[in-house]
């Protein structure tokens, strides 16, 4: 037997040991995800195993090295471990900025002692993070930011005001751009800084959005010390790890205009929902809406498959995660236009049994905030005609 | 399988962009339009296709073919369709192969196919009879005699109608127009007794042909495959046009937008190079974005063929719709963006919108290829 055979055969074993059985079914509509961190509760005993379990084999970021607790797979192994976790239907142990975002930013531009001090909490799910980048008056123009962090010798104290942070008031931890050098071009004044949210002076208040809920804070910092040791990379030289971490963000959005294998296609609900006659949809306007959505959706589907095979194989474009960010998340808009459509009156009702509370309508209205958030379709558009079309 | 090219496929898509760019440029389709060709392309430039060996690459190894696959195929189709290149390559090297390679007999593959692959056969297919593609709803008759059949009817939009040696022709022989059931190929000469041929030359400066068939005598064993079974194998030769077809569509949309693009960052207005303004950068951002997946569902249904995957039918007309929708755009958009100078016959931008609706058209446009994918996800 070959050595990833074997792997294959002891990680079939191992997760037959360690997956609970109530963790080997696919998360419906965000219920049952879990973030862990300080301020988790868990949903069941066997959430908290099944992340406690994982993390401790690293498998939870199962491509970082072993030396902070991270799974340290290769290629191969890494396919194998997702299609044997896909095989049982095994839940994703932990959904986690800190694994998605900081992690593999700390991985290239941290020093030695920040890999050591936060990544073996990210790995286990102890420590939740979040992200604080955009302001009320730097948005698209994120390089505008004004929040800034005055040098103090052995730390600077950080004042101002972000926004939009996802779980501002869940998270133990952020990540922060933070003006210290109020002189220099704007893009060359800008310093990455880690602190934790308990910090005197941290203040999160989550915003209402137009869907009902408030997965994003409005985050106040008046007078925060943050220690020098928690710069990542050096001071003024933020604005090349933030572009870095934006493209992680931007394929992480870009994914949305996915649907999931096993889940129902467009066109599966609407022909339950309105039915077909002599295998039309009876509604012949909305059947030409769904089918070009789904002729969309797959065409969008083997691009990303072809750009990962392309990245693997060592060819390909890099800046194509402002395509699959601009293209998935336009995608993913009208998928939802197009399933409050199908659901009718029904999907209109805000609270009650018959529209799951709403959840359509809702969804529609998160989506909206796709092709803004992790900069806006506008931006994706002017960074695919500047650096991949060369027009200036 | 990994959706990229490997290493030999990468070769002959390199070859063939040479090949074409030297010989088969767009200023060759324009002298063939120019002269009126009789057959819409150059049979010098056919007969190099052939010693190259691209009229062999569909033909499998035991009739003396390449067995190279639809993905290398689709390569030099691809590049074809970036210089417009005019060629039997879809009538006889794709649709004739694999129509005969799938419902023919062995002696008709051990005859028709070497020769296809030699380059001493041309073959079309003549399916459509209305304005609008819809085998299904074949209604030309074939009717047993004696020891064979007597056909009677009328094809139209016969792709290299006019000059093809042999014809494969969709008929009826039982059921009505409409039924899957009932339909029967053959092979027919182009000048047996009956067949009457009128060259119908198009908007893209190649050949159709409206072909008669009045009382036309063939023997039994022009038939290919089995009797009013012949829908399952037309189907599928089909499925490999429009897949080959919407490789020549990424030709042409891509040739379309490159050429744009080098317009962009050369043509000045206002006093600055038109690509500067914003106004034109995000179209031309959407634009790209578009042709990138187009080049995932062609790759793809080419896989698919390859590996003789059930989803092929779906993905053949994912394909052809999507880049019947793309193609549109940027025939369009390169026109637009030109400008005046679009709108000329000199230069060349021009032709590629009149290559493309033909393409486009030929076999089912983007409605009948997400009409057809609709009923096939079952709504």
């Amino acid at each position: 037997m070959s050595d990833i055979q074997v792997f294959r055969q002891e990680t079939r074993e191992w997760l037959e040991t360690n997956c609970p059985q109530s963790m080997r079914s696919p998360v419906i509509t965000g219920e049952g995800v879990c973030w862990g961190g300080r301020k988790w509760t868990f949903e069941s005993e066997d959430q908290q195993l099944w992340m406690e379990r994982m993390g401790a084999k690293g498998w939870t970021a199962p491509d970082w090295p072993t030396e902070y607790g991270g799974g340290g797979l290769d290629k191969a192994e890494r396919k194998v471990l997702k299609e044997e976790m896909g095989r049982i239907r095994a839940r994703s142990p932990l959904d986690s900025f800190g694994i998605w975002m900081i992690g593999p930013a700390l991985l290239k531009f941290g020093s030695e002692e920040l890999k050591q001090q936060h990544l073996p909490p990210i790995i286990r799910g102890e420590i939740r993070w979040c992200q604080g980048y955009s302001e009320p008056n730097a948005g698209s123009d994120l390089a505008g930011l004004q929040s800034k962090a005055v040098d103090m010798g052995d730390h600077f104290i950080a004042n101002g005001q972000k926004v939009w942070t996802s779980y501002g008031d869940k998270a133990d931890w952020m990540f922060c751009l933070l003006r210290t050098d109020p002189e220099a071009k704007k893009q060359m004044g800008i310093s990455l800084m880690l602190f934790d949210m308990e910090t005197p002076g941290v203040t999160p208040k989550p915003i209402k959005l137009i869907s009902g809920s408030s997965p994003f804070c409005e985050t106040f910092l008046d007078d925060v010390r943050v220690e020098r040791d928690q710069v990542v990379g050096e001071v003024n030289q933020g604005w090349t790890i933030a572009k870095y971490l934006l493209t992680h963000e931007r394929e992480m959005i870009g994914g949305m205009g996915l649907t999931g294998a096993g889940s129902k296609t467009l066109g599966m609900i609407a022909a339950e929902t309105i039915g077909t006659t002599d295998g039309r949809l009876n509604d012949l306007f909305m059947r030409t809406d769904v089918a070009k959505w789904e002729i969309d959706a797959a065409a969008f589907a083997f691009t990303v498959e072809r750009v990962t095979d392309q990245a693997k194989a060592g060819q390909g474009v890099g800046a194509t995660s402002a395509m699959l960010k601009y293209y998935g998340t336009e995608l993913n808009k009208r998928r939802f236009e197009t399933l409050l459509k199908i659901g009718g009156s029904d999907d209109l009702v805000w609270e009650g049994e018959v529209s799951n509370n709403g959840w359509t309508a809702r969804t529609l209205l998160r989506t909206k905030g796709n092709s803004i958030e992790g900069g806006t379709s506008e931006v994706q558009l002017n960074i695919i005609a500047k650096n991949i079309l060369g027009l200036g | 399988m990994a959706l990229v090219l490997n290493e030999e496929q990468q070769m002959l898509k390199e070859s063939a962009k040479g090949f074409l760019a030297e010989h088969a440029p767009v200023a060759e389709l324009r002298a063939q339009r120019d002269a009126g060709s009789e057959s819409g392309y150059s049979n010098a430039l056919w007969s190099q296709m052939v010693s190259m060996g691209w009229a062999a690459i569909l033909v499998p190894e035991e009739y003396g073919g390449l067995a190279f696959g639809h993905v290398g195929m689709a390569q030099i189709i691809e590049e074809s369709g970036r210089t417009l290149t005019a060629s039997p390559l879809l009538s006889t090297a794709i649709l004739g192969v694999t129509a005969i390679n799938l419902a023919g007999s062995e002696a008709q593959k051990t005859e028709l196919l070497g020769a296809i692959a030699g380059g001493e056969l041309t073959i079309a297919l003549a399916v459509d009879e209305k304005i609008h593609h819809d085998p299904m709803q074949t209604a030309m008759s074939a009717v047993a005699k004696g020891d064979g059949y007597v056909l009677n009817g009328e094809k139209r939009f016969v792709v290299d109608g006019s000059t093809a040696d042999k014809l494969i022709v969709a008929t009826r022989t039982a059921g009505s127009p409409g039924d899957m059931k009932g339909i029967s190929l053959f092979l027919v000469d182009r000048t047996a007794s009956g067949v009457s041929v009128q060259r119908t030359e198009m908007v893209d400066g190649r050949n159709a042909a409206i072909i008669t068939f009045t009382d036309v005598e063939v023997t039994a064993d022009a038939m290919l495959g089995e009797q009013d079974r012949g829908f399952r194998a037309l189907s599928a030769t089909l499925d490999a046009g429009n897949a080959h077809l919407a490789a020549e569509l990424l030709g042409i949309a891509q040739e379309s937008f490159d050429r744009t693009l080098q317009y962009m960052k050369e043509r000045k207005q206002f006093g600055a190079l038109i690509g500067s303004f914003q106004a034109l950068q995000h179209r031309t951002a959407h634009w790209w974005s578009e042709v990138e997946l187009c080049k995932s569902v062609v790759l793809k249904i080419m896989q698919s063929l390859d590996e003789g995957d059930v989803k092929s039918p779906a993905l053949a007309s994912i394909a052809k719709a999507k880049l019947c929708e793309v193609v549109e755009l940027s025939t369009n958009e390169a026109i637009q963006i030109h400008g005046g100078i679009g709108m000329t016959d000199e230069y060349e931008i021009g032709f590629f919108i009149k290559r493309a609706r033909p393409a486009q058209m030929l076999y089912g446009d983007y409605n009948y290829h997400a009409n057809r994918f609709a009923l096939i996800s079952g709504y």
